[in-house]
């Protein structure tokens, strides 16, 4: 084979290397695209107009404290900073509950985006979010209940 | 709603395309080492193409069958990595070796254990449940090379081997998915007491003493590995993994500074006290001194016949098969990165740069779509890991850090390599198939007295 066809081809195969790159990050852009089927976030006026059912529901409120409604510790509250809050018996929780039918890391609420989230981690008694058991993470709405025990919260704004 | 729960693609005709693409990449390197060369395309050039095709074929069509929602990017890129290694260690052969042949075998064998745990290992949560089997086996993997009567001895200066019959095997290259199986598992479970107990200083949250046990541990074992096994890559690997891990699962920098500090404090005084990491320190500061590159032990001359050689590629390269890689010692394992920028010059290897990038882009994508903390922590510890030892290898090997016996994934020659690096493909595939499969998005509640869950729910999905 001459010189030429080898080159060439040298150089070709160069290119199909980047051919390669260039369509597997060709094939990830699409995936990193937001179509117009997938799109989240916020919908811009004209679809709104289009769908009324897109609208923004109106401003939440956000939680700014934690209140004990029932239980031993009923009456106490504490504020919601941005941090997780560990709920449970052990002395390592944020709120140390003194209620014999908790677990000892029984749930756990996290701030994510705007709202905060209630997570069971895998209690003896379960947590109940507006008298429902948690199978998984819930948003928590304001002044919906939470029972642990005998102990029931509410997020306040 | 509608446009909340629009229908996921399982996008696996693309992944056919792009892995056609990534053959025709693989087999035409071997193509065209033997046409540079001068010499006709045996049998065995069919051979091993036809098994590589059919192999990756095979597991993708597993993937149809059992991982329909995988991430169809990262077998083409696995595919095309593994195959450009295969034809520069069978360039690499004298008439007297035969790596290439070898490293065909076990590429066969790595993407059958891929296939295999692809079909078998339905949900990856269950490997959480061998959260502290992994520990105990990652300890046994990692003691076997310092036993009498299986260590395969001291090979090139560290004692990571074991001998199997007649073959040698490498087990810390298992020892890396054990220990990634371990740390997710241990972190996803304990993620909250780290992250919630501890004394804040200024910015910095600094953990409890007793959180630190895990730390401390994985600090002993590296270290261990580096004063028992000589092998400074493994250690830094194995850290490298426990440090990105726990700073994914807990945000606090605090972590991966304290992390980085005892690490670079246990290097620098491993090398004050051991010798041959020393002087491997001066190989690489004073690589080009006549008496460190003619030293007997130790000296420079393998990592400066490496960068002689990727001079003499320049930019693009003295074509594959024209080039002189043979010279460098460990061509075909350790340096196989040098012979690579000397034949496909410096556009070859950037573009070999941007394939490890972007699997570890896709396994980070993988982590980041994973929806249990153990995925996710899993999904992150193996792609660091193989953005890790790329780093520290191609690092080593341009003379940025000093060269340390790592292999690159994929290309490098080895069994025990390939295969633990094809079963962390299986993984990162299983665990992105549990991440892009489309949720069931319909309210836990359809019956709920008001319609506050629906839209709560719906809400937080638009939000994701």
């Amino acid at each position: 084979m001459n010189e030429l066809t080898l080159t060439v081809l040298r150089l070709g195969f160069l290119v199909l290397m980047w051919v390669l790159v260039f369509s597997i990050v060709g094939a990830m852009r699409r995936d990193l695209l937001v179509g117009r089927r997938h799109k989240t976030g916020a919908p811009s006026a004209r679809e709104v107009r289009r769908n009324p059912a897109l609208a923004e529901p109106p401003p939440r409120q956000h939680a700014r404290e934690l209140v004990v409604v029932e239980g031993p510790l009923a009456g106490a509250s504490m504020a919601l900073g941005e941090s997780p809050i560990l709920l449970g018996r052990a002395q390592e929780a944020t709120l140390v509950l003194e209620d014999d039918y908790a677990s000892g890391r029984h749930a756990r609420l996290f701030p994510q985006g705007s709202r905060w989230f209630i997570e069971d981690l895998g209690s003896t008694n379960g947590t109940y979010l507006a008298d429902r058991q948690l199978t998984r993470a819930q948003p928590v709405e304001l002044n919906v209940p939470i029972r642990i025990g005998k102990t029931v919260i509410e997020l306040r704004p | 709603m509608s446009a909340v729960d629009a229908a996921v693609r399982p996008r696996r005709n693309i992944e056919l395309v792009l892995l056609i693409l990534a053959l025709v990449v693989g087999c035409g390197a071997n193509a065209l080492t033997a046409l540079n060369e001068g010499t006709s395309l045996g049998s065995n050039f069919w051979l091993e193409s036809g098994t590589i095709t059919i192999a990756s074929l095979a597991l993708h069509v597993s993937l149809r069958f059992r991982a329909k929602y995988a991430d169809p990017l990262i077998l083409p890129i696995v595919v095309a990595l593994n195959g450009l290694g295969l034809a520069m260690i069978h360039r690499l052969d004298t008439p007297q070796t035969d790596y290439g042949n070898a490293q065909a075998r076990w590429t066969v064998i790595g993407m059958a254990l891929a296939a295999i745990v692809i079909w078998f290992l339905k949900d990856h949560r269950t490997l959480r449940r061998f959260t502290y089997i992994s520990l105990i086996l990652s300890a046994v993997l990692l003691v076997l090379p310092l036993v009498p009567g299986i260590t395969a001895g001291d090979i090139n200066g560290a004692q990571v081997w074991i001998r199997v019959g007649s073959a040698s095997f490498q087990p810390g290259e298992v020892a890396k998915i054990t220990i990634g199986i371990f740390f997710a598992g241990y972190l996803s479970t304990n993620r909250d007491l780290i992250l919630l107990a501890g004394r804040r200083i200024g910015k910095l949250q600094l953990p409890r003493f007793r959180d630190l046990g895990p730390m401390v541990i994985a600090w002993l074992a590296s270290i261990g590995i580096l004063i028992f096994q000589h092998d400074l890559g493994m250690s830094i690997l194995f850290f490298g993994i426990f440090i990105s891990m726990i700073y994914v699962a807990t945000s606090r920098a605090s972590w991966a500074l304290l992390g980085i500090i005892l690490m670079f404090a246990g290097s620098v005084a491993a090398g004050y006290i051991f010798p041959h990491i020393a002087l491997r320190v001066d190989g690489w500061l004073n690589a080009f001194d006549p008496n460190v590159f003619g030293r007997q032990y130790g000296g420079s001359y393998q990592i400066v016949q490496g960068l002689f050689g990727m001079a003499n590629g320049g930019l693009i390269g003295t074509g594959l098969g024209q080039g002189r890689p043979d010279l460098v010692p460990f061509a075909n394992s350790d340096m196989i990165i040098a012979a690579f920028g000397e034949e496909l010059g410096l556009v070859g290897l950037f573009a070999i740069v941007m394939m490890y990038a972007l699997l570890v882009t896709r396994g980070m994508r993988a982590a980041i779509g994973a929806r249990d903390a153990f995925g996710k922590l899993l999904a992150c510890g193996l792609s660091a890991g193989i953005g890790l030892q790329c780093f520290v290898v191609i690092g080593g090997v341009t003379r940025l850090i000093p060269l340390t016996g790592l292999t690159t994934p994929f290309l490098a020659a080895g069994g025990s390599s390939l295969l633990a690096n094809w079963i962390i493909v299986a993984l990162l595939l299983v665990i992105s198939n549990a991440a892009r499969r489309p949720v069931d998005t319909t309210p836990i509640a359809p019956d709920e007295a008001s319609g506050a869950p629906e839209t709560i729910l719906t809400q937080a999905v638009k939000q994701r």
